[in-house]
């Protein structure tokens, strides 16, 4: 295996009717071979411009775009990289398995046609017509045609887009199994808890820019905050909020919420304090959270 | 990389499609048994010195085979609206094999409408000595060249809701104004005619007179309209695939 994914300086504007816009304004990622890497941001941050760039799709304005050391062209076309678009149909008039063996045969070193229906769970419907399988059925052809060439890099484009959450679940499981054979594997994605559950990093993208970079959880703690929730009926809110670790302190009909800057030691401080807390919960700020914090104006700003 | 295997299933799809079927062999197989039987005995048909079910045979195959050429035009428009050609970018398969497979399967299309109609034509009496079959299909797959590319063009201007109708329009007007189903001869008609790619498609009968196929007029507007539709196919392609 020889080096990663390497994005260096990217910049990528496209003329429209309404002017020039900056889809990527400078962009410097790089992937680790056998790393799962999420590609998180709100709609117009520059993930699929990104995806396009690093497929070889759009030719960047500047900077440079390097897959295991080639160019995309050069790793796409030695069946390299794998790839999911986003929303794509497939074709008609072949069954699942006719038409994974048909783009089997363009790849120079594919998997065997049976491990990859295997792999996408395909096994039940691989004799059925593609047009006539549902939803998820669909997007599991789309994710075998993006492994069929046996790739050291997988790119899905928010890929469980429009699945329940089932299907969903299953589907990551499938991706976790391939990637578990040291491939390499990214994703953009608006769902953070896929983020957060599957990736071992999260790069957040806003206006065109990476605007956090890091495990998911060491991007929940850049927003720091976890909270403390007890049941502590008619207990004054300003003696809380006196105790250690705490930041604010709210009231929720029974319940008090206490939003810590040091939970551990608000927790150990709350107990000796209030031992008639009951139903007590404390809970991470979620990705969610970090998110909109990160991708937001301020952060922009700054 | 093995084109074989993708084109075996370009063809795979083509032949299940009903459309095909419909078009370029049931349409052009009916047709000419309706229009040819009763006039079987016809030796000149419409002056033109050609019996009547040869000139049919061959109006109508070539009918048929324009239709198979076109048809690649509604497959390329199929898959762009899915966003299939952008998953194709995405493999090592380069766009020279893609186009290459796509006329191949539409060739080979073509010829079973051809030689289907050809067998129509031996059941009513078409009677032809094996180098002027040979010389007569020659010509035909001569002058389908242009077909290729117009399918080409078609399938990256037009949608999958537009490309039906402008397929039959186009098809049904090169027809008639080629002589698919009655000879043109003399007039300002045949001036337009010897202008089309079609009209030279149905000449291909000629042979069948024991004489050359084509003149010099009718090399040159096959070539002609070979080379206009291959630069247009190349700039539709282009400008296509920049806005993807």
């Amino acid at each position: 295996m020889t080096d990663g994914i390497e994005l260096k300086a990217l910049e990528k504007r496209y003329m429209t009717p309404a002017g020039p816009v900056e889809a990527v304004r400078g962009i410097d990622v790089a992937v680790a071979a056998g790393e799962t890497v999420a590609l998180l941001g709100p709609n117009g941050a520059g993930k699929s411009t990104t995806i396009d760039l690093l497929l070889g799709l759009q030719r960047p304005d500047r900077g440079t775009v390097k897959v295991f050391g080639r160019t995309p062209d050069e790793a796409v076309a030695n069946g390299r990289v794998g790839v999911m678009l986003q929303a794509g149909g497939l074709l008609r008039e072949l069954s699942v398995r006719e038409l994974v063996t048909m783009m089997t045969s363009l790849y120079p070193r594919p998997l065997p046609v049976a491990e990859t229906l295997e792999l996408a769970r395909l096994d039940d419907v691989a004799d059925r017509r593609t047009e006539k399988l549902s939803g998820g059925q669909s997007q599991r052809v789309r994710f075998a045609l993006a492994l069929a060439s046996d790739p050291d890099l997988l790119v899905l484009d928010e890929p469980t887009v429009g699945l329940d959450v089932e299907a969903r679940q299953a589907f990551w499981e499938t991706v976790r199994a391939f990637a578990a054979r040291g491939k390499t594997v990214i994703f953009a994605t608006h769902y953070l808890e896929e983020a957060d559950e599957f990736a071992d990093r999260a790069v957040l993208m806003a206006r065109g820019k990476v605007v956090a970079d890091g495990p998911p959880t060491e991007i929940k703690s850049m927003v720091g905050s976890r909270t403390i929730r007890a049941t502590l009926p008619a207990v004054s809110l300003a003696g809380l909020q006196r105790l250690p670790g705490v930041a604010t302190v709210d009231r929720r009909g029974e319940a008090v919420v206490l939003t810590c800057t040091d939970s551990d030691t608000a927790i150990r401080a709350l107990l000796a304090a209030q031992p008639q807390a009951r139903d007590i919960e404390i809970a991470g700020a979620g990705l969610e959270q970090a998110f909109l914090q990160l991708t937001g104006e301020e952060a922009l700003a700054a | 990389m093995n084109a074989l295997t993708y084109g075996r299933y370009e063809l795979v799809r083509t032949f299940r499609n009903k459309r095909f079927f419909v078009f370029s062999l049931g349409f052009p197989l009916a047709l000419y048994y309706l229009t040819a039987t009763a006039n079987r005995h016809e030796q000149d048909l419409g002056g033109s010195g050609i019996s009547a079910p040869l000139y049919l045979m061959v109006g109508l195959a070539a009918f048929g085979a324009m239709n198979a050429m076109l048809a690649t035009g509604a497959r390329i428009a199929g898959e762009r609206s899915v966003g299939w050609n952008r998953q194709l970018r995405l493999t090592p398969l380069s766009t020279r094999t893609y186009f290459r497979v796509k006329v191949l399967t539409a060739y080979v299309t073509a010829m079973l409408t051809i030689g289907l109609l050809y067998i129509a034509g031996a059941t009513l009496g078409v009677r032809l000595g094996a180098t002027d079959w040979l010389e007569m299909t020659l010509l035909m797959l001569v002058g389908l060249v242009p077909f290729a590319g117009l399918g080409i063009v078609m399938g990256h201007l037009l949608t999958t809701q537009s490309i039906g109708p402008a397929m039959g329009g186009t098809t049904a007007l090169l027809g008639f104004l080629g002589g698919v189903w009655y000879p043109i001869t003399g007039g300002a008609m045949q001036k337009v005619a010897e202008a089309l790619p079609s009209y030279w498609l149905v000449q291909a009968s000629h042979v069948g007179l024991g004489g050359q196929g084509w003149s010099h007029t009718g090399w040159l507007v096959v070539a002609a309209w070979s080379a206009a539709a291959a630069v247009v196919a190349r700039h539709a392609y282009r400008r296509d695939t920049q806005r993807v």
